[in-house]
């Protein structure tokens, strides 16, 4: 499958055992193509990636196309369940798929510190292109820049993402009406809770993986069985907490929640405690809120359950009329909270 | 969660509620003061005023260690960041509380100050070991139950001659607040707080035990309870309360008794009595200055004093001037009473300390049992 490739003038192959990036691989010289050519290019591997242009020129099937883009700083850069590679597809592809968009393509920007270790970009590298893969979208063009060493923090990534939307489907935060239910597909706070856990200064042993994953199969079965589906998002910085506070805003309206009918894993309910922390607050990467009218909402369950990613889903509150655009919880102990937006940063770099 | 799932069941609070109600009477009011802000916290959060009969009034208490802790200090703080050598610990909490000049810890740090939020005194101590070029401040808040560990880790300081380790000490004590809640010849005259009983700490109690109140519930003749920070023992406790006060009672009752005894913990006492001693006098914001309210580090320990260190003088500072935290830290005004409240001062832009830490009355209505005002 190897197609025939120019010879370029490499004094050696990189060191992927313990060479260290450097200044001059971010330089667009020698160095630069080397690393492109002996890492990013054969990762990634695509006809457009094959062109070696600055640009890739893509031929898109008809419809509207989404676009978003997302810049991914996670510290640490390893955690149970990912790393920032693997995490960098699915929040892109995510943030297409809340659109009921198909991703087609990313493109990945890489700014890397000098000194980090190349056996790390190349663990980080494989981790994105197995995840693209897995989700069927390729990396059509790329960039890599290097700074100093003490002005990053080893490797952030940013992708733009573009998909393609089926006609007829119109998903949108500001679609939410009083008498709408609100779906969650699964248990929240395991991604935050995986990711905080190996904090430093913070280390605690825990068997939670982060739940990041590529949603757009589950999305795209929910919106064959639930036409009526009026507004898709993942709560992932901020949580659930202000993913449904930005829906009341941009819809107008106020939420209850019942607190009973959300899924929190052991596991997360009891570091949360620990840390003193919400698991309303806490980012989730592989987890989806639906808003869509009742009649709708079994045939949505329906469609969800059956799917890996979403076999914990479950009825979680109802839209209501409020002129404050309140979210608010009954709580399992009979009594009622309001579920405010995040204030301060719970947990900095989650993502 | 098996032991904290089991304290906060629905069936049972309704159980507890109904008694509360039943046994409340119909002809008077039962104003009890959470003293801590742990309570009040979990009031907020569990919906507990949903389950209270409208003759119980819960009213909120200064304990809450950001909240009390004058400007004067917080500036004490700032000044120690000036300084290029120093390397500030602090619990997350305080770094957004203003300061004079709306000045604060968390813009001090974008300037470039070197301030790190710790999770533990231990913390501190160990990054002081692992930068011998730095000088690492501990900035020390709290009721007893953060002292100890504080006090502990003087003593660790002290044992490996850490030359470059110093405390901010601004540890402060319930009982004295407690009492001159009710005692104080000022707080009588700024304005009458009538409190009927108390729900008494819970991690504080386990440190100092149920034996420091006695006296002040004799003197006073407020009943007080003890009470833990899960919403079923506050529940139970107000039950505890009502009960006392339909039958005149003024007692030391325990509702914590999976953790706290009448002695409470001994050998964290001695750790504190070792290292530290009262100061004279300490000034509270909301409360004024309180006589033997705070802990200074003692004589021997001085060189880990910060205070002394480097030194700092205390000035007491202004409060915004509309700002209602004072009172509502006496227990007298509600965060709504403040003309503030929800129009400028909000958790991400606190005016006043009661609106910064999550167990500060302001921001735990706010963030929490807002939406009851509106409805």
């Amino acid at each position: 499958m190897s197609a025939p490739r120019t010879r370029h003038s490499f004094a050696g192959p990189l060191d992927f055992e313990s060479g260290l990036v450097e200044l001059g691989h971010g330089s667009g010289g020698r160095a630069m193509a080397q690393l492109i050519e002996e890492l990013f290019a054969t990762a990634f591997r695509n006809p457009w990636l094959d062109q070696r242009n600055d640009q890739a020129c893509l031929e898109l099937p008809p419809g509207r196309i989404a676009m978003t883009t997302d810049s991914y700083v996670v510290s640490p850069l390893f955690f149970p369940g990912g790393d920032i590679g693997s995490l960098a597809v699915h929040g892109t592809v995510n943030d297409l798929a809340m659109a009921g968009a198909w991703p087609l393509h990313l493109s990945a920007g890489f700014i890397l510190e000098a000194g980090f270790p190349l056996a790390d970009l190349k663990r980080i590298v494989a981790s994105m292109a197995a995840a693209a893969r897995a989700a069927n979208v390729t990396i059509v063009t790329g960039d890599t820049k290097v700074v100093e060493r003490g002005k990053g923090d080893g490797v952030f990534i940013n992708t733009t993402g573009i998909g393609v939307i089926p006609d007829g489907v119109q998903l949108s935060g500001d679609r939410a009406r009083p008498g709408d239910l609100i779906l969650l597909s699964g248990s929240i706070g395991d991604h935050g809770v995986a990711v905080m856990s190996q904090r430093a200064g913070l280390e605690f042993e825990t068997t939670l993986q982060s739940d990041s994953a590529a949603l757009h199969e589950l999305v795209a079965a929910m919106v064959a069985a639930a036409p009526g589906l009026r507004c898709l998002r993942d709560p992932t910085r901020g949580g659930l907490a202000t993913t449904l506070n930005e829906i009341a805003v941009q819809s107008g309206v106020g939420i209850v929640l019942r607190e009973a009918a959300i899924p929190i894993k052991p596991g997360v309910a009891a570091a949360c405690e620990l840390l003193g922390l919400d698991p309303l607050y806490v980012a989730n990467e592989g987890k989806l809120v639906a808003i869509c009218p009742p009649e709708d909402a079994e045939r949505a369950l329906a469609a969800m359950r059956p799917h890996p990613l979403a076999a914990a889903a479950a009825v979680i509150g109802t839209v209501r009329e409020d002129p404050h655009h309140f979210v608010t919880m009954e709580t399992t102990f009979g009594g009622n909270r309001l579920v405010d937006w995040l204030s301060g940063e719970q947990l900095p770099r989650i993502c | 969660m098996k032991y904290i799932d089991e304290f906060r069941d629905g069936a049972a609070a309704r159980g507890l509620a109904r008694q509360i109600a039943q046994e409340t009477r119909p002809d008077r009011e039962y104003r009890l003061m959470e003293f801590c802000g742990g309570h009040t916290h979990a009031i907020y959060r569990y919906g507990v005023p949903d389950l209270l009969p409208p003759g119980v009034r819960m009213i909120h208490g200064p304990g809450c260690p950001v909240c009390v802790l004058p400007i004067g200090r917080l500036n004490m703080a700032l000044e120690l960041v000036a300084r290029p050598q120093v390397t500030l610990c602090s619990y997350g909490d305080m770094l957004r509380v203003p300061g004079s000049g709306g000045q604060s810890l968390l813009k001090a740090k974008a300037a470039g100050a070197d301030i790190r939020m710790i999770y533990s005194a231990a913390d501190a101590l160990a990054l002081a070991q692992r930068h011998p070029d730095r000088e690492v401040v501990f900035f020390a808040i709290g009721f007893e139950t953060t002292t100890p560990p504080t006090a502990l880790v003087i003593q660790r300081a002290a044992e490996l001659d850490l030359p470059n380790f110093s405390v901010f000490c601004n540890h402060v004590l319930t009982p004295a607040a407690i009492a001159h809640l009710l005692a104080a010849p000022e707080a009588r005259a700024l304005d009458a707080v009538p409190i009927d009983g108390f729900l008494g700490p819970a991690h504080v109690s386990v440190v100092i035990g149920s034996r420091p109140y006695e006296g002040f519930a004799r003197d006073h003749r407020k009943p007080v309870v003890i009470s833990g920070f899960e919403p079923l023992d506050v529940l139970q406790s107000i039950l505890m309360l009502v009960r006392q006060l339909n039958e005149g009672h003024t007692e030391v009752e325990n509702q914590y008794t999976r953790a706290v005894t009448r002695d409470g913990n001994l050998k964290a006492q001695r750790l504190m009595a070792e290292i530290f001693e009262p100061r004279p006098v300490f000034e509270w914001r909301g409360l004024g200055l309180v006589p033997h309210s705070a802990l200074k580090i003692r004589e021997p320990y001085a060189r880990f004093d910060a205070e002394r260190r480097f030194p700092l003088t205390y000035q007491a500072a202004p409060e915004h001037r509309a700002c209602q935290c004072g009172a509502i830290l006496r227990g007298v005004k509600k965060p709504t009473d403040c003309k503030l409240f929800d129009v400028v001062c909000t958790p991400e832009n606190p005016l006043g300390s009661c609106m910064v830490s999550s167990e500060g009355a302001c921001a735990a209505y706010y963030r929490y049992g807002r939406y009851q005002g509106a409805a």
